[in-house]
């Protein structure tokens, strides 16, 4: 699951300290709400085990109060063209 | 911007929809403001812009913000300005853009030349649209040219299609696929109340008690919609939602009753419910007495199998007693023997509406809809309501669900269907007279008589009738019923089939001339939502090659047909000047639109818009600056909505020794209707990479089918292997089978009866008798 997005609570008062110490890790981006101690985290990653290293990262952040996924986008969707093998093959289509 | 930044921004924007929709108004970014619908992220985030849309796909019309950057849409998230989603988005809005970027687009103009599609400059096929209608009007009438759009065409669309094909050319051979999904709500609307569309809109969520949902998956179908009978809910505990259906599906689940019936036998289950609330004494008299009328027309009126089928109803007036008389077969102990359902089922269900501390909501779609008796069952429904007085009040609503985001701004205000003006029907003189004077041409050129509905049209192709048929928006060639039968007509040699479309699909493979089409915000729009709003998007994007929205690509033939005169705007405005001249016909307190500019401004507008102000309950005098009174059903002469008396009657097709179960069609949450668009969508296809037949375990026992193994559907009409769900997502009744209609491989309409409501002109997809068997 190289890219996700997630939803960072920080500790109590706390948010820029969370929103400063996400930005120093690699493949991470953020965006910071500006009314409420909520950020969104989006983290891109090359492979699996990167994931894993980042997701150990991120537990070790002392400012974190809690971190939900909201999405994750694997390493077939990254890859796929726009048009998928289903998509229109000209022909007849006649029934079986 | 690479790919790989297009799916990191969609995955912020679904993290930032989700922290919206837990914190209403939380911002992100110095120069976000939701409220506006104008919001920015900051420079950090790579320099998108954020601008309003109304989403591509069903017809809840969910307000979207789409970020652009550099030309391109980057990412989606749900408008928190929009009333009607709050910042919510379904899982096809959230990926809506990806379907811009499908590798196979069509970019070029394309035409059949010995036999094979070959690429040509966009004004050569424009001049041979041209000179083929012309041609075919002068060797076969007007009447031999067609068109055939869709509830997916922007307003501009489909008032360019009326003013050329009725207008300038003076035909009404013009149809749209929502005679497919939408026309028995029009008729039902049109025979109860004299005008279309809900008296309510989505508000009544917000108020009402009971929710009954009538054969509507609205989980998977208007999952955003349903998502606020749930909010509601779980604010109120004691608010109830009943799925009242065939079939047990994810909306089953969510219900605090699920009652399933056999099918056609909502028909029988609406008068129980009449019935019984005439028993009880629950009928609200004042009400009945000051603004209701009753009435029956025709019975045994027919299926519409044969071509040319024609049918006039004729209303008789009569009156509560007869009308209790005509109900005395429908005790709920009779109609639980017909329809499977307990009578204490029934009963409860007639409480419910009759419970005057109650207010109620009833909604439905495709189950009423997709009836060989759809108009009589939106009739039903809206009997059971003014018995009770439950209706056009806060909460109180019954409300007719739209697939498409403009059934309703497009096909059914414009009207785009054969029997209808921008203003009224053409039968009327006085509607034939206004649309005249608006478009500057001569009475006598405005047909006085309708010529085909949808399936008559295509057979009408088929006979040879039509000769010359341009389809936009739309994939007939997956959506018709007993497709065999038109797919091989469009083939005829001496036809010619124009299709502008955004990507090739079943319709484009049977066409002459393919024009390649602007898609969604490469070009500027409106549609019209299910509740009466109107909302607009601008061209947010550039088309990818010759790409030509559709309104353009009909003004362009138009010009060369020597229409000039009519369609004279510049390429720059002709929009706003098309609502200009379109909002003439809508004018006055019945009906009236929205300025563009404050189209522009607001996440949409309802109408009727009247001195600034949208009207939220139409006929309340409370509310609508059209009424008179407390209530005043104006549409009507008599200014009462009109009781029907409608009795059960059996469809065409039931199963039988040879053919033992019934079919049901319809669509899933991933996919939006023919899956043109979202089988494009990486993560939306490979969620639900292909079609299948659902089938009960008990059945699937008994035959020796597994799940995922292949069956074989064979119906009168053809056969379809596919593979076997069971159990999955939703479970038929034993003797049922539920097939999706999404994917052009598995083509389920070989299968299915193109049988079709008389008075609506809209086939059954809901019903035929297939045979089952283990391939």
């Amino acid at each position: 699951m190289p890219i996700k997005s997630y939803l960072a609570y920080p500790v109590r008062g706390r948010s820029d300290e969370l929103a400063a110490a996400l930005r120093r890790l690699s493949g991470c981006q953020v965006f910071a709400a500006v009314n409420r101690d909520v950020l969104v985290l989006v983290t891109d990653t090359p492979h699996e085990a990167a994931d894993e290293a980042l997701q150990g990262a991120l537990a070790d952040i002392p400012t974190m109060d809690a971190l939900a996924l909201v999405a994750g986008i694997g390493d077939a969707i990254i890859d796929s063209e726009a048009t998928p093998a289903g998509a229109h093959q000209e022909g007849p289509h006649d029934p079986a | 911007m690479t790919r790989r930044d297009l799916l990191r921004s969609m995955a912020a924007a679904a993290a930032i929809s989700a922290a919206e929709a837990m914190f209403p108004g939380i911002l992100f970014g110095a120069a976000g403001s939701p409220g506006t619908g104008a919001a920015e992220l900051t420079p950090s985030d790579g320099g998108v812009t954020w601008r309003k849309t109304p989403c591509r796909f069903c017809g809840v019309g969910c307000g979207l913000l789409v970020g652009v950057s550099n030309d391109r849409a980057v990412a989606v998230k749900g408008d928190p300005a929009s009333p009607v989603n709050r910042g919510l988005c379904c899982v096809k809005g959230y990926h809506s853009v990806m379907a811009l970027y499908g590798k196979d687009r069509l970019t070029r103009a394309m035409v059949r030349k010995d036999g094979k599609l070959v690429p040509v400059p966009m004004k050569e096929a424009l001049d041979l649209i041209a000179s083929k209608m012309a041609e075919t009007i002068k060797a076969h009438g007007k009447d031999a040219v067609a068109m055939y759009g869709s509830g997916q065409w922007t307003i501009p669309d489909g008032y360019v299609a009326s003013k050329l094909m009725k207008g300038a050319i003076g035909t009404n051979n013009l149809e749209a696929n929502a005679r497919l999904c939408m026309a028995s709500a029009v008729t039902g609307f049109m025979t109860s109340f004299g005008l279309d569309e809900p008296m309510g809109c989505y508000d009544d969520i917000d108020h009402a008690d009971v929710f009954v949902l009538w054969g509507n998956n609205m989980a998977e179908m208007h999952p955003v919609l349903f998502s606020r009978l749930l909010e509601r809910r779980l604010k109120n505990p004691a608010v109830k939602i009943i799925d009242l259906a065939t079939r047990w599906t994810r909306t089953s689940m969510a219900a605090d009753r699920s009652i399933l019936f056999k099918p056609q036998t909502d028909l029988a289950i609406a008068n129980a419910i009449c019935h019984e609330i005439i028993r009880t004494d629950a009928v609200h008299e004042v009400f009945v007495r000051d603004h209701v009328s009753f009435h029956e027309g025709k019975t045994h009126i027919g299926y519409g199998l044969e071509d040319k089928f024609t049918f006039k109803d004729e209303p008789k007036t009569i009156d509560l007693a007869r009308y209790r008389e005509l109900l005395a077969d429908y005790s709920v102990e009779k109609v639980e023997a017909l329809s499977g359902v307990p009578a204490r089922e029934l009963r409860y269900l007639a409480s419910l509406y009759a419970d005057p501390k109650k207010k109620v909501m009833s909604l439905w779609c495709m189950g009423f809809n997709q009836h060989t008796r759809g108009t009589w069952i939106n009739n039903l429904v809206y009997n059971i309501h003014l018995l009770v007085g439950k209706i056009a009040t806060p909460g109180n609503s019954p409300f007719s669900l739209t697939g498409q985001p403009s059934a309703c701004g497009t096909v059914r205000e414009v009207g785009t269907l054969t029997q209808r003006l921008p203003h009224g029907d053409v039968t009327e003189e006085k509607a034939r007279k206004l649309a005249a004077e608006i478009w500057g041409v001569p009475v006598e050129r405005i047909a006085a008589k309708p010529t085909y509905h949808t399936v008559e049209m295509f057979r009408a192709v088929d006979r040879g009738d039509i000769r010359f048929l341009w389809i936009q928006v739309t994939n007939p060639m997956v959506t018709m019923p007993k497709l065999r039968r038109y797919r091989d007509g469009l083939r005829k040699d001496d036809r010619f089939i124009v299709v502008s479309d955004v990507y090739p699909t079943p319709t484009t493979d049977v066409a002459d001339v393919i024009l390649p089409s602007a898609f969604w915000i490469e070009r500027e729009g409106m549609w019209g939502n299910s509740e009466r709003r109107t909302q607009h998007f601008e061209r947010m994007l550039p088309p990818p090659g010759e790409a030509m929205s559709d309104t353009w690509q009909m003004i362009e033939v138009a010009r060369r047909l020597g229409f000039e005169k009519l369609f004279p705007w510049s390429e720059a405005t002709h929009i706003q000047e098309i609502w200009k001249e379109y909002r003439r016909f809508q004018a006055g307190p019945e009906h009236e639109m929205a300025p563009y500019e404050e189209l522009r401004r607001r996440p949409g507008v309802m109408w009727p818009f009247v001195n600034g102000k949208e009207t939220k309950w139409r006929y309340n005098g409370q509310y609508d600056p059209a009424a008179k009174a407390p209530f005043d059903f104006y549409g009507k002469s008599d200014h009462r909505a009109w009781i029907w008396f409608r009795p059960y009657e059996a469809p065409p097709e039931v199963p039988d020794a040879q053919y033992p179960f019934w079919l049901n069609t319809g669509r899933v949450l991933e996919h939006w209707h023919t899956g043109s668009l979202t089988r494009r969508i990486p993560v939306l296809h490979q969620a639900v990479p292909a079609a299948y037949v659902e089938v009960h375990p008990n059945d699937a026992r008994r035959l020796n089918i597994v799940n995922g193994g292949r069956v074989r559907l064979t119906s009168r009409r053809g056969t379809l292997i596919l593979p076997a769900q069971i159990d999955g997502r939703a479970r038929p009744p034993e003797g049922q089978v539920f097939v999706p209609f999404f994917d052009e491989s598995y083509l389920i309409n070989e299968l299915t009866l193109d049988a079709f409501c008389p008075i609506s002109g809209q086939p059954d997809y809901k019903k035929c008798a297939v045979r089952l068997e283990r391939a």
